[in-house]
C-alpha cells in the first residue's frame, strides 16, 4: 500500500498495464514529450518509447478511429482526450463505429477512452463538461467514474482489460485534491457501486467528484444517518445496489455535476420510480447543474455547480418531508 | 472456387503483368458473382424479400475485385457498400450474402445490420458504417498496429468522392502521412455522391491532394480490374517496403441510382451511355475470349452458383426476436480479425 493522489493512481495503472501487456499503447495529444496536459504520462515516453506513448496529431476523431482499427487487429489502445469536452470531435467514431461494432458484426473493440472531466476551476464552457450522459444513451459503451485514488487505479485496470469500449471519466478536480492508500500491482475494481458511508435515514447517490461533495454536505446533518452511495460505474449501472440503498433509507437525493436533463441521475431516478417506488418515503430529489453551459467566472460557475450547501439543503428538506 | 471449365479451355500463355490466366479468370468470376448476386438481390428486393432499401455497385465491380485481389490473407480490409466483390474475393459465400440482404439468421450480421453493411471478421474484414469515410481512420489504425509490431502487413479501405468532403478523410490522410503507415486508400470516384456531382463536391481532384499529405497518389481506370490489381499491388509493395501510404483514385461511374428508390434523373443520359461502353465485365470478358477462355461456361457456372445460393438463403430462418437485445457487449475474450482468402496466384508463388 502506498498513499497516492488520484492522478498518481491513474499514472500507476497506465504504467502497470504498459509493463504487463505489450498490446497496450496510449495515444493522445501532448502525452509524450510533454507528459500530458495534466502530467498523467510524465516520463512515460522514456520508459516505453514514442510508439507506445504516442503523440498524435490534433485529431480526436483520428485518435478514436485509429484506436478502433488497432484494437480489432489485437492491440489494447488507451486514448487520452486532453479534455473530455473534446470527445465531441470523436463522437461519431466512438458511438457509431466502436459502440455498435460487436452488436453488428461480433467483433470486439477493446479500447479505453480517458476523459478528464468536470468543472470547479474556471475552465469555462469547453474545459469543464461532464459528457457521460451522451454515451450512456449510446449502446455498446461502458462508462466508469472513479471518486477515490484506489478506484481510479482499479477501474482503469478493469477498463483496459475489458473487451469493450470503455469511457473512463476522470475528474480533473480530484487529480491532486484526493489522496488515498492504493494497493500495489494490478487489481481490477468491479463495475459495481460502493457504499462510501453507510446510513439509514437518507441516501445520497453520486459519482466522481460529487461523492466528495455529498460526503462533506452530509457529514453532520443534525444527527441524521446519511448513506452515500458511490456509483463508480454508470454503464453497467448497479441497479441492485441502488435499490438496496433506497430500500434501507427510504429517502433519496441524487447528485450530478452534469447538466440535469438526461444525466446519469435521471436514469437513476427513473429506475427508483419504476422499481423502488414502494420503498420511498418522499419524492426522489435531484441536485444537478442546470441546463446551461459551464460559465467561466468563479461566482457564475459556483452558482451552477452542485455545492455542499445545495446538497445539504436538499437533504434537509427531504428529511423533513 | 471451381473454375475448372474455364481454366481447362484457357490456352497456355495469356499471363499479363503479375496475373496468370487463372488470376484473370478469378477477377472475372468475382465481378460476375458480384453483378449476378446484386441483380438477383434487386429482384428479391422488389419481391419484398429484402427489407429496407438496396444499394448496388453495378458498373463498379472492377474497383473492389481488382483491389481486394492484391491483398494477402493476413492483410485487413474495410469494405464499402459498392464493393461486394471484395467480400467474394476474401471468401464470403453468396448464400451468406443473400441471407445478409434478407435479414436472415445466417447472414453475416445475423440480421443486426442490412445491405452491404457487413464485414466478416473471420476473413479479416470490418464492415462499414453509414457515416463516410469513417473506415479510413479504422484502416489507418490497423496499419498503425502493423507498423508498431513490425509486421509485413497492409490495410486497405475504399471511400467515395463524397467522402472527401468530410473531416475524417483529412484526419486519416494526414495521420497516415505523418506516421508513414502501410495503408492503401482507394477512392471510388463514381462521379456522384447520391445526387451531388463532383463539381459541387471539390474544387481540386482529390488525388492531387494526396501529395499534400505526403502520400503517393495514382489515378487508375476503375473499370479495368487488372489495372486496379496492378495499382493496388504496387501500393502494397510500397507499403511493405516502409514507403508509406498510397491513395488510388479509381475513376468509374455509378450506373444505378444511389439506392433502389433512386431513378437517377439528375444524371445526363449521354453520360450513362458513354460509360456503358466501358463496362468492366465486358472488358474483362473480351480479354479472356481473346486468349481462348470459355467465358460462356464460366457465366453458366456463376449463374448456377447464384441460383443455389439464393435458394439456400431463402430457406434460412429469420433471426429469433428474443435475441434482439443480445450481443451489445463482448462477454468473453476479444478475438481479433482472422485471415481471409487470398486467391492471387502470386501469394502461393505461382506468379511473380
Amino acid at each position: 500500500m502506498a498513499p497516492l493522489t488520484y492522478l498518481q493512481a491513474i499514472s500507476a495503472a497506465l504504467r502497470d498495464e504498459l509493463r504487463d501487456d505489450e498490446r497496450v499503447l496510449i495515444m493522445g495529444e501532448d502525452i509524450g514529450a510533454f507528459g500530458g496536459a495534466f502530467k498523467v504520462t510524465d516520463g512515460f515516453v522514456s520508459e516505453f518509447g514514442p510508439e507506445r506513448v504516442m503523440d498524435t496529431p490534433l485529431a480526436e476523431s483520428g485518435i478514436i478511429g485509429t484506436a478502433v482499427g488497432a484494437a480489432v487487429v489485437g492491440m489494447r489502445p488507451v486514448c487520452e482526450m486532453q479534455f473530455s469536452d473534446f470527445i465531441s470531435c470523436g463522437f461519431d467514431q466512438l458511438v457509431n463505429v466502436a459502440g455498435k461494432m460487436h452488436y453488428r458484426q461480433g467483433l470486439a473493440v477493446p479500447i479505453t477512452v480517458r476523459l478528464p472531466s468536470g468543472g470547479g476551476f474556471s475552465g469555462g464552457p469547453f474545459h469543464s463538461q461532464n459528457p457521460e450522459g451522451w454515451f450512456m444513451h449510446a449502446p455498446g459503451i461502458k462508462i466508469v467514474a472513479p471518486s477515490t485514488a484506489e478506484d481510479a487505479k482499479g477501474l482503469l485496470h478493469t477498463a483496459i482489460r475489458d473487451p469493450n469500449p470503455v469511457c473512463y471519466m476522470e475528474h480533473k478536480h480530484l487529480y491532486r485534491r484526493i489522496k488515498g492508500e492504493v494497493p500495489e500491482g494490478v487489481f481490477e475494481t468491479p463495475l459495481t457501486a460502493r457504499v462510501a458511508r453507510s446510513g439509514s435515514d437518507l441516501v445520497v447517490i453520486a459519482y466522481g467528484a460529487m461523492v466528495h461533495t455529498a460526503l462533506e454536505a452530509t457529514e453532520d446533518l443534525e444527527g441524521a444517518s446519511i448513506e452515500v452511495l458511490d456509483l463508480r460505474s454508470l454503464v453497467p449501472l448497479d441497479e441492485d445496489a441502488i435499490l438496496d440503498s433506497v430500500a434501507r433509507c427510504s429517502k433519496v437525493v441524487i447528485v450530478d455535476e452534469a447538466n440535469a436533463t438526461c444525466a446519469a441521475g435521471a436514469q437513476v431516478a427513473a429506475l427508483i420510480a419504476q422499481r423502488g417506488f414502494e420503498d420511498l418515503d418522499g419524492p426522489v430529489v435531484r441536485v444537478a447543474t442546470p441546463d446551461v453551459p459551464i460559465p467561466f467566472s468563479p461566482p457564475l460557475e459556483q452558482a451552477v455547480l452542485p455545492s455542499v450547501d445545495r446538497i445539504r439543503e436538499a437533504c434537509h428538506e427531504l428529511l423533513e418531508y | 472456387m471451381a473454375t475448372q471449365t474455364a481454366q481447362a479451355t484457357a490456352r497456355t500463355g495469356g499471363a499479363v503483368g503479375h496475373l496468370q490466366v487463372e488470376d484473370r479468370i478469378w477477377l472475372l468470376r468475382a465481378m460476375l458473382l458480384m453483378r449476378g448476386i446484386e441483380e438477383r438481390a434487386m429482384t428479391l428486393y422488389r419481391q419484398g424479400k429484402v427489407p429496407g432499401s438496396f444499394y448496388d455497385g453495378f458498373g463498379q465491380e472492377a474497383v473492389s475485385a481488382g483491389a481486394a485481389f492484391a491483398m494477402a490473407a493476413e492483410d485487413r480490409l474495410c469494405i464499402l457498400h459498392r464493393d461486394l466483390a471484395a467480400h467474394i474475393v476474401r471468401g464470403v459465400t453468396p448464400a451468406r450474402i443473400f441471407a445478409q440482404y434478407m435479414g436472415r439468421e445466417t447472414g453475416i450480421t445475423a440480421g443486426r445490420d442490412g445491405n452491404v453493411h457487413f464485414g466478416d471478421y473471420r476473413v479479416g474484414c470490418v464492415g462499414m458504417v453509414s457515416m463516410l469515410p469513417d473506415m479510413m481512420l479504422v484502416a489507418t489504425g490497423m496499419a498503425m498496429a502493423f507498423k508498431i509490431r513490425g509486421e509485413q502487413r497492409c490495410a486497405l479501405t475504399w471511400f467515395g468522392d463524397g467522402s472527401t468532403s468530410r473531416g475524417d478523410f483529412h484526419e486519416a490522410m494526414n495521420w497516415a502521412g505523418v506516421q508513414r503507415l502501410p495503408v492503401i486508400f482507394v477512392l471510388e470516384n463514381n462521379q456522384y455522391a447520391y445526387s451531388t456531382p463532383l463539381d459541387k463536391q471539390f474544387a481540386v481532384d482529390p488525388v492531387e491532394r494526396a501529395a499534400g499529405y505526403g502520400l503517393v497518389g495514382v489515378t487508375v481506370d476503375g473499370n479495368d480490374a487488372e489495372a486496379m490489381f496492378e495499382a493496388t499491388h504496387d501500393a502494397r509493395e510500397r507499403a511493405l517496403a516502409g514507403d508509406g501510404p498510397t491513395m488510388i483514385e479509381a475513376v468509374t461511374m455509378r450506373m444505378h441510382g444511389h439506392a433502389a428508390h433512386d431513378d437517377m434523373k439528375y444524371v445526363p443520359k449521354e453520360l450513362v451511355e458513354e460509360w456503358r461502353k466501358r463496362d468492366p465485365i465486358e472488358q474483362q470478358e473480351a480479354r479472356l475470349r481473346e486468349i481462348g477462355v470459355d467465358v460462356d461456361a464460366l457465366r453458366a457456372e456463376v449463374t448456377e452458383e447464384i441460383n443455389a445460393a439464393a435458394q439456400e438463403a431463402l430457406q434460412a430462418p429469420m433471426p429469433d426476436p428474443a435475441k434482439a437485445t443480445e450481443g451489445v457487449f463482448c462477454e468473453g475474450e476479444a478475438e481479433p480479425l482472422r485471415d481471409g482468402q487470398a486467391p492471387w496466384s502470386g501469394f502461393s508463388g505461382a506468379a511473380g
